[in-house]
């Protein structure tokens, strides 16, 4: 299995590769247009700040490639801001356009809360996630973030709550996305990468 | 859903090997960092901190290659600092494998550069490291790994490293620091209520007890112990254990 890694210059880029080599996939870590549109599957791993994926995107000329393979159904996995970037946009760069497949805006978390959301929290599944499959439902995963997509789409397939609901995986066709980071959350992580792995097969 | 209050153990080295004093002084080798990070990611560390102690030195590959070490072993977050006074310094900590840097001395010196590592990397990977020190009725800042004083009252400072983009606060008492008398219960519950960003405990633990006040009465987020672990005084499961039968959300691998 070969998987194709969107590199736009975030820090999990390498910790995402080691756990997919872990688990027998070979990686491309790449910024070209050309292999964007070539990938049989595809991850955007992401952390810190939104404006910094959205523009590395733009200025790579990654955008319209990304949206067209995700148009046509190439499998894909979004990690933390990878799933943001789904949305129509995001509150953390209000002047940036999301990639719009899916409907809603990513906001800020309430600040009756700590921000950022950061340690491990566990998941509620609203329906059946191929995803979590072999996962055990009290699993914590690792969160590191202040902004968050809306609970109620019907691409949620389970949620987590800190100061408000949000969605923490979503399943829509052959597009997953992950507000967590498997990369950092132990075994349940790992199986979860794994799945992907198995679902884009 | 709750999120679960961390237990990190920390490795300090001096670039190479696992080092380990009272007070910030009188240092000693406790062990190969690769070896302890296994274990502690095997046995339900919820992070990992490798802190590079006599960065004054200057041994920066040495700490690098460390961390890329260390790195391999984890499949938890790993945080790392000590030293960092630039940009350039920090990239390549977080190109080794570091999810998140700590910065303390050149932050005091030089304030404007969590502002410069949060644009870069985010808040969620940008920790202030404040050593505090009690001084009458108040907390001083102190730097320089505790030894020198600084005119920053703790709790001030750290609000302001929150607004200019430190998105987690390591707060280590020097008064307790190596003592294994406790944490700084009255220091830990002023800043954790004095700022709106997640709070780490550091500096006096020993016994299980220390940590239930600690996530209690000094409502800390998270709480960082070093000895303890390394000399097995205490196992992270059977804190955690603990823990949770007092009521304490924390996390148990499956």
């Amino acid at each position: 299995m070969i998987v194709t890694l969107i590199d736009y210059g975030a820090g999990n880029v390498t910790s995402v590769a080691r756990v997919l080599r872990r688990l027998g996939a070979e990686v491309r870590a790449t910024n070209q247009p050309e292999e964007i549109t070539t990938a049989g599957c595809l991850i955007l791993p992401g952390v810190g700040h939104c404006a910094a994926l959205l523009g590395s995107l733009d200025a790579h000329g990654l955008r319209q490639p990304l949206f067209a393979a995700l148009s046509r159904g190439t499998p894909f996995l979004g990690i933390c801001l990878g799933l943001q970037a789904l949305y129509q946009g995001s509150a953390e760069a209000p002047e940036m356009p999301g990639l719009g497949i899916l409907a809603g805006r990513v906001d800020q978390l309430p600040q009756n809360v700590k921000l950022p959301h950061m340690g491990w929290n566990q998941l509620r599944a609203v329906r059946s996630v191929r995803l979590l499959e072999g996962i055990p439902p009290a699993a914590y995963f690792y969160f590191a973030h202040s902004y968050a997509a809306p609970s109620g789409g019907a691409e949620t397939a389970a949620l987590c709550m800190h100061g408000r609901e949000f969605t923490a995986v979503l399943e829509h066709e052959r597009i997953f996305g992950v507000q967590f980071h498997p990369e950092k959350s132990g075994a349940p992580g790992a199986k979860l990468l794994e799945n992907f792995l198995r679902l884009a097969a | 859903m709750t999120l679960a209050r961390r237990i990190l153990p920390c490795l300090d080295t001096d670039g190479e090997r696992v080092v380990k004093g009272v007070h910030f002084e009188g240092l000693r080798d406790a062990g190969d960092p690769v070896g302890l990070a296994a274990r502690y990611n095997a046995e339900g560390a919820d992070e990992l901190v490798v802190l590079d102690i006599a960065a004054a030195r200057d041994n920066r590959p040495t700490f690098l290659k460390t961390i890329r070490r260390v790195a391999e072993q984890l499949n938890i977050p790993l945080t790392a600092g000590g030293g960092i006074r630039s940009l350039e310094n920090a990239r390549a900590v977080v190109r080794a494998g570091a999810d998140k840097i700590t910065v303390n001395t050149a932050a005091v010196e030089r304030p404007e550069l969590i502002g410069e590592l949060s644009r870069e990397f985010g808040a969620q990977a940008v920790v202030l490291a404040i050593d505090a020190k009690r001084e009458g009725d108040f907390w001083q800042v102190r730097v320089r790994g505790g030894r020198a004083a600084t005119t920053w009252n703790a709790l001030d400072w750290g609000r302001r490293g929150v607004e200019l983009g430190a998105g987690e606060i390591l707060l280590t008492s020097v008064d307790r620091d190596g003592t294994q008398s406790g944490f700084d219960l009255a220091l830990t519950a002023a800043i954790s209520r004095g700022v709106s960003v997640p709070v780490i405990a550091s500096g006096g633990a020993k016994l299980p007890q220390h940590f239930l006040e600690v996530f209690a009465e000094g409502v800390a987020d998270a709480a960082l112990a070093a000895s303890i672990f390394h000399d097995q005084v205490q196992s992270i499961r059977a804190l955690k254990l603990f823990l949770q039968a007092n009521g304490v959300e924390v996390r148990l691998p499956c």
